[in-house]
């Protein structure tokens, strides 16, 4: 039988395929022998950022772990689409209990395997951005501060989008949403309010915080294997559009989340025990306008008047993020010119 | 082994004797005595394998107990009061995914007026959550029932409360027999989890259920509770066989038989009431006491029972539903459906007023006379509560009532309205 080696580029990144790589430095999506931690059948949007998240976040971390891995879930998308009995996506122990306390779940299933002695058996916990930094939040911090042996990922996807995409504490500024709606002066989400929740999990002085994003899902699998090195509470963030709420095409769910990355509005890095360790650099730095026309929850900010203001404060909001984590760097500026 | 022990310890050694391998809490008063002993035994080791964890709320409490239970260990946790109500979604949570979770309840008043002191609003608020309620009549009693607590909550898969009056017993010092290890190891065996959190065998545990399955769903769980009703009788019987001790038990008579009035309660006022009726018992009058220990799953046929020749039943209950009356009453007038039996409430001890013998007597007086009011408010100062009624309506500002009572009563050192 001939073969050809058929070589894919991804367009307008600096991302090569995973075919150029070596079978080794794949991503564990491209393991013949990956498992299946959310097989297919399951309820998520076309498009959804989420379950692409949290199907390459559990199978790293199954790789990570020898399949030794418990989850644990927060009331919110990716619970729902996932399991209504007697259908279930999971092929990993799974158990959901409340909206707010799947930090303190994790917590308590951490607890039980240390008191039976199992030690090769990891937990990971899970919830959206609400789930995380606003019903979620106490006991979050509850388990950081305890250093818990929990990797809790939030998939954040900057609002309630499970019960019709209202706000949440981490919804960003001039954003519509079912409770900020286009209307008035100053319409969409208010500006100055919201939680920097890797930062806050750093301040816990935790051992591993990081961000990611679905548009880079090899540093995602990276991160997650990383955070599975380390024993204790830990912390990944990871960017994940919402066709549904953002108002963007199903199509465009990866695009739109290299933006956010490329334009500075969300900063992906990795931090150790309080302290950033390394940043994803930004390779083509692009004005935030790009990111914001693609998605309709930004859609008053365009049109036959457009809100230039609100576009330019939403511009400083990705300057000071590239100027505080250092995203540009002299060696990217020059790739990119 | 018999000891002069206080009742917060004497739990906390036989809930250490219970070998829970997850113990979280959060403190709030009047537990607080238990979770410390228990966090002093993890901590010295004497009490091993086992996990103690300070959590950050009483919501959190359960929800680590959820999930200890859930990875099949054996969880334990104590709450009070507003710690119960700030755990409630967690507290019905648990009851729904069926997982055998014990929790002392140190009984306690629920603000506002912020309370510290003993009565059962708090174990009220929960009754329909799924967990089974036992009330513990004394130190003893409080102290056996944890072992049968988790004996009857693994059997079955339902979370089990242990309730026990506020300081009244749980920071009272009287003598308790203490199981030995060898006994508790004997009548409790290891826990076997219906499902558990179980990499070689994984299962999806808490997921959504419509309205397809859901009302089968809580049926399951009402007869499980049904199958409690059988159980719990047997449990204590075995551990009486066992032990010599009689602990536990569904309900519990006391010089009932022949008796006209019988007078209900739970918890530790069943000490005082049978005293008083051992007073009137010498004067010839045909009083008696019904205990009720198994509060949830509520015992109807056994009450029924004990109350079927009575001529006038009295509830006294420590809580009560503000705007209907009893809510123990409304259990036993359903229980008892008899027209010809004369049922009273007196709600009583309120934020932990003490119930005396003197008030019980009149209550006892009040009922032979057929002159107890359908809801009695036993020791309340109708005068006190006439005159912020009229301030009220004297003044739309009239400030805050609690306050203004205790200025009326004296207890505060300035009398603004003097």
């Amino acid at each position: 039988m001939t073969s050809q080696d058929v070589h894919f580029y991804q367009v307008g990144s600096f991302a090569v395929g995973n075919r150029l790589l070596e079978q080794e430095e794949r991503t564990v999506q491209a393991q013949v022998d990956r498992t299946n931690s959310i097989d297919s059948g399951h309820r998520a949007c076309q498009g959804c950022g989420e379950a692409l998240g949290a199907r390459y976040a559990l199978d790293a971390a199954m790789r990570a772990t020898n399949g030794q891995i418990v989850a644990v879930n927060a009331t919110g998308c990716l619970e729902v689409f996932s399991t209504p009995y007697p259908e279930t996506s999971w092929r990993i122990p799974w158990l959901h209990s409340l909206f707010g306390n799947a930090p303190a779940v994790a917590t308590g299933v951490a607890a039980a395997l240390r008191a039976k002695g199992i030690e090769d058996v990891r937990v990971v916990a899970q919830a959206g951005d609400g789930g995380t930094v606003d019903i979620g939040f106490g006991c979050l911090s509850g388990m950081f501060e305890r250093n818990d042996d929990v990797l809790f990922i939030c998939y954040d996807n900057e609002g309630y989008m499970n019960t019709g995409v209202q706000r949440s504490a981490a919804t960003p500024p001039a954003a519509r949403t079912a409770t900020t709606k286009a209307v008035g002066a100053e319409p969409g989400n208010t500006f100055g309010q919201g939680k920097d929740l890797p930062r806050i999990a750093m301040a816990h002085n935790i051992p591993y915080v990081a961000t990611a994003t679905v548009a880079d899902l090899h540093d995602l699998e990276r991160k997650v294997e990383r955070a599975m090195e380390f024993h204790g509470a830990r912390y990944l963030h990871v960017l994940v559009p919402c066709p549904l709420g953002w108002g963007s095409a199903s199509n465009e769910t990866i695009h739109i989340a290299r933006l956010a990355k490329e334009s500075g509005l969300f900063p992906v890095f990795e931090a150790e025990d309080g302290v950033v360790r390394s940043v994803s650099p930004i390779r083509r730095r692009v004005p935030v306008e790009e990111y914001l026309k693609l998605q309709r929850r930004f859609a008053h900010l365009f049109g036959p008047h457009p809100r230039l203001d609100v576009i330019a404060r939403i511009q400083s909001m990705a300057d000071a993020n590239i100027e505080r984590y250092g995203l540009v760097s002299p060696e990217s500026l020059e790739e990119s010119s | 082994m018999l000891r002069q022990i206080e009742g917060s310890r004497a739990i906390a050694e036989t809930v250490a004797l219970c070998r829970p391998e997850v113990v979280c809490a959060y403190p709030i008063s009047p537990q607080t005595h238990i979770i410390e002993a228990v966090g002093e035994m993890v901590k010295a080791g004497t009490l091993a394998p086992c996990e103690f964890i300070n959590v950050e709320s009483e919501f959190a409490a359960m929800s680590v107990a959820i999930g200890a239970s859930a990875t099949g260990a054996r969880a334990y946790t104590a709450t009070s009061s507003q710690g119960l109500l700030f755990m409630m979604e967690a507290v019905y949570n648990a009851a729904g995914l069926g997982l055998p979770i014990v929790m002392t309840l140190a009984n306690r008043a629920i603000g506002a007026p912020i309370n510290i002191w003993n009565d059962h609003s708090d174990a009220m608020a929960v009754r329909d959550s799924g967990w089974i309620q036992l009330f513990a009549e004394s130190n003893q009693e409080a102290a056996d029932l944890h072992v049968q607590a988790f004996r009857l909550a693994e059997e079955l898969s339902i979370p089990v409360m242990v309730c026990v009056d506020g300081f009244i017993l749980t920071h009272a010092v009287e003598g308790v027999d203490l199981l030995e290890q060898s006994f508790v190891d004997a009548f409790l065996p290891p826990y076997e989890p219906r499902q558990v959190l179980d990499t070689n065998a994984p299962v999806s545990i808490g997921a959504m259920v419509g309205p397809e399955a859901f009302e089968e769903v809580r049926y399951l769980a009402h007869l499980r509770q049904l199958d409690a009703l059988e159980r719990i009788p047997e449990i204590a019987q075995e551990f009486f066989e066992a032990s010599g001790r009689d602990s536990g038990g569904l309900v519990r008579p006391y010089r009932t038989d022949d008796a006209e009035v019988i007078v209900v309660a739970m918890g530790s006022v069943l000490g005082t009431l049978k005293d008083t009726v051992d007073l009137r018992r010498d004067l010839g009058e045909r009083v008696g006491v019904l205990g009720v220990t198994s509060f949830r799953p509520f015992p109807s046929e056994a009450i029924r029972d004990a109350l079927k020749h009575a001529r006038q039943v009295v509830v006294i209950e420590k809580a009560f539903s503000i705007g209907a009356g009893g809510v123990l009453s409304s259990d036993i007038a359903i229980a008892m459906h008899r027209e010809e039996t004369l049922l009273r409430t007196v709600v009583a001890g309120l934020g932990g007023r003490a119930i005396t013998r003197r008030s019980l007597e009149k209550v006892l007086d009040d009922a032979s006379d057929n002159e107890l009011a359908p809801l009695t408010f036993l020791d309340l100062d109708h005068d006190a509560v006439d005159r912020e009624r009229a301030r009220m309506q004297a003044t739309r500002r009239s400030g805050p009532s609690a306050e203004n009572l205790l200025r009326d009563r004296g207890t505060v050192s300035q009398k603004a309205d003097a």
